[in-house]
């Protein structure tokens, strides 16, 4: 990346070690971002492979103690959330081409780019300590789930293990909303003259709108974790009946978080799709102004839907009525995008490349997790299915599945600008089909296991339930090979060494990012683009 | 930063300048999130109490006037924490009253242990809805019990139920409404970090 900047005259250029310590450039630290994701995406699947190895079959195989299942559960959930998806969509495609995209030589604050990332690594670090320590009497690890619920978390998890994964996602939470500043500064100041924010692209508009879900959410994350903290360690009783507390409280300020949370982590795939289908249709994408205020309106309603996590906590009747119809109208702007998608691949040249092939999955899975979504959102039917691997299907159809096809058709999209080398795309279809093959045989038996009545979170399970654990574990162990493949498919492309054109998808391809070289040089735009 | 400083100086510091105010107001914005978050704690209390939320009784000063023809049954329910040492146990299991019509029922706690317990009883109605008609003029419940090792004591309720209850379209269609409580063991560091008392140990 350093050859043509040296030409730039006086600018620092550091190396080695101290390039990437130090590092204030948006680009060396959104590679830090992607690469840290992929680390954490590693160590998510392993668990989640491990879990899968243990419900192949009924009885108790793999782990003797079933907490450590609920730990691996946990582990699971909060890695795959904090440190695969957050780091890759949000800090590194963000920190990568936002600035490119809207025409800015840096982010605002490149020095608190730096400590973003750096906070990351050791809540990582904290959150794997915790898995060593005590946790539950007799039990190492935190088992309470990603949720945390009181009183497992304070009175059930006496042990020091609780306290570690608290402080971990305290600097995770302390990591994003340093860099949502930064995003929200960098998007209202830099961009170039004559970009409009209505002349934004769609990708830097979702990680604008993430960035406001993460400035209004996160800290409410933090206040209740915190106040968990003080119940545990100094006698406070937020959360403890004993001393007046309510322990439902704590569900109302998780999820008062944890509902807008989902969207921080799906907008910023709901912006790169909009590209990646563009770009391979050979058209502008349909309804833009549609597009972005339909984020915006599921930013916005994101934030009065958190009981429908709780219809089963003893809320009552009207509350419920209202919570249910907040939800089934989210529906309606996640519909707006989903139709636009389509309406702007209708009548396109369209191209088959592995990141529009992504893109495809993505609209397929989450439309399958957007209508199981509509079916939990009544309270009713919730009453049967609350906790169970229905709502495990639910959930990683979009979460998992959505957000990680999302990802990786940005990866694909991306990866020729980023790296400047072509990948190859035999192995990235490779890669696609095998996900695509290996997520449904997992997730698509659970709704079944769901609907027949199987909890989540448990290591055993009755006789009944055997058949489609054991095809949803098959169907997991088929997308865990398939993580081998992108590994390997970086590596090919790495070692192939085929040069990337600075546009490699042609005309379709339109944001500020195609007109630079591949990779871009280490400072860009040192005369601001102008957009007419 | 310097790397934008080669440019043109006068329009950098000011988009410099503008950048700290975009971002300190946004900073400000996540403090006062947390603030918020910590707000929760009493403004979630305040609004069970108002509304009745959750079966959340209401405290009066006085049985009201009007008392009508109509009759309800409340019923009586005990229970006491995982690590409370009390037993606890209502004296009578159900009383038929008019609405609006002032009631005494008792509740009969004992300590068998040897050593000095005191509790904190948390309270709710259900259904939940009637939380806001139910009225509570005197109760065991608005304060601290002590219970010598051995002793055994009955405390009063004295309720009444809000003849509003008539205009609630849900609510009147009531016949039966059960108050139940729950005993929990008073920590004392609970009860430092709550600022109910003062720091003390009562060697028990």
């Amino acid at each position: 990346m350093a050859g043509k900047s040296a030409a730039a005259g006086h600018h620092d250029h550091p190396t080695g070690l101290k390039r990437f310590l130090f590092s204030t450039n948006h680009k060396d630290i959104g590679s830090m971002y992607l690469i840290f994701a992929m680390i954490g995406g590693i160590v998510g699947v392993l668990l989640s492979i491990g879990m899968r190895l243990e419900l192949q079959e009924p009885g108790m195989q793999y782990f003797s103690d079933p907490h450590v299942f609920n730990v691996f559960t946990t582990a699971h959930g909060l890695i795959m959330v904090f440190f695969m998806i957050m780091p890759s969509l949000f800090g590194g495609f963000g920190n990568w081409i936002v600035p490119l995209m809207i025409g800015a030589p840096d982010m605002a604050f490149p020095r608190l780019n730096n400590i973003s990332f750096w906070l990351l690594p050791p809540a990582l670090l904290l959150l794997v300590i915790s898995l060593f320590v005590p946790g539950p009497p007799g039990g190492f690890g935190v088992g309470a789930g990603w949720t945390v619920y009181a009183p497992l978390s304070t009175s059930g998890s006496p042990g020091p293990a609780m306290d570690f994964a608290i402080l971990a996602l305290h600097l995770a939470g302390a990591s994003s909303i340093l860099s949502a500043i930064n995003f929200i500064t960098t998007i209202f100041n830099m961009r170039a003259p004559g970009m409009t924010i209505h002349k934004m692209p769609l990708f830097v508009w979702s990680i604008l709108i993430t960035a406001f879900l993460l400035l209004l959410a996160l800290p409410v994350l933090a206040g209740a974790i915190t106040m968990l903290l003080t119940d545990r360690n100094f006698g406070t009783t937020f959360f403890d009946v004993a001393g007046g507390g309510d322990p439902l409280l704590f569900q109302h300020l998780f999820w008062f978080f944890g509902h807008p949370e989902v969207y921080i982590i799906i907008l910023p795939g709901f912006g790169l799709i909009s590209h990646v289908i563009a770009t391979f249709s050979h058209k502008p994408v349909f309804g833009y102004l549609g597009m972005a205020y339909a984020m915006v309106a599921i930013g916005v309603v994101g934030f009065v839907v958190w009981a429908h996590h709780m219809y089963t906590a003893g809320i009552s009747l009207n509350t419920q009525a209202y919570f249910v119809a907040a939800t089934m109208v989210i529906a309606v702007p996640t519909g707006v995008k989903i139709f636009s998608w389509i309406a702007t691949m209708w009548g396109g040249s369209i191209e088959f490349k592995t990141p529009m092939i992504w893109a495809f999955g993505f609209i397929f899975l989450f439309t399958v997790g957007g209508v199981t979504g509509v079916v939990l959102s009544n309270a009713g039917v919730d009453r049967g299915l609350h906790d169970t691997y229905y709502v495990v299907a639910h959930f990683h159809y979009v979460l998992s599945l959505g957000a990680t096809f999302a990802l990786f058709a940005g990866w694909y999209y991306w990866f020729p600008k980023i790296t400047g080398y072509m990948y190859s795309e035999f192995i990235g279809k490779l890669h696609f089909w095998f996900t695509f093959v290996g997520v449904n045989v997992a997730f698509f038996p659970q709704h079944f296991l769901g609907l027949a009545g199987m909890p989540r979170r448990y290591a055993d399970y009755p006789d009944a339930f055997a058949g489609w654990n054991y095809v949803s574990s098959v169907g997991s162990y088929i997308s865990g090979f398939a993580v081998l493949i992108f590994l390997y498919g970086i590596y090919h492309a790495f070692s192939r060494k085929e040069k990337a054109a600075d546009n490699p998808w042609g005309e379709g391809a339109t944001t500020l990012e195609w007109t630079l070289s591949s990779p871009p040089p280490f400072h860009q735009f040192e005369r601001l683009p102008r957009i007419k | 930063m310097t790397d934008r400083m080669s440019g043109t100086p006068k329009p950098e510091k000011r988009s410099t300048r503008s950048n700290l105010k975009v971002a300190v107001s946004m900073a400000s914005i996540a403090v006062g999130m947390v603030g918020v978050s910590y707000a929760a704690v009493p403004l979630y209390q305040l609004f069970c109490q108002v509304t009745g939320y959750g079966g959340t009784t209401q405290r009066a000063e006085r049985a009201p006037d009007t008392i009508l023809e109509r009759t309800i049954t409340v019923r009586f329910d005990a229970n006491v924490s995982r690590g409370m040492g009390w037993k606890f146990r209502p004296v009578q299991r159900k009383q038929v009253l008019k609405i609006g019509e002032s009631a005494l029922a008792y509740y009969e706690a004992e300590n068998p242990t040897g050593r000095r317990i005191t509790g904190t009883s948390s309270f709710n109605v259900s259904p939940q809805a009637a939380g806001v008609y139910f009225s509570k003029v005197e109760c065991f419940c608005f304060t601290e019990q002590t219970l010598e090792p051995g002793a055994r004591v009955e405390m009063p309720v004295t309720y009444f139920i809000d003849p509003e209850i008539m205009n609630d379209p849900v609510a009147r269609k009531f016949r039966e409404i059960t108050l139940s409580y729950t005993f929990f063991p008073v920590k004392e560091s609970a009860k430092v970090a709550a600022g109910k008392g003062t720091p003390k140990r009562d060697g028990t």
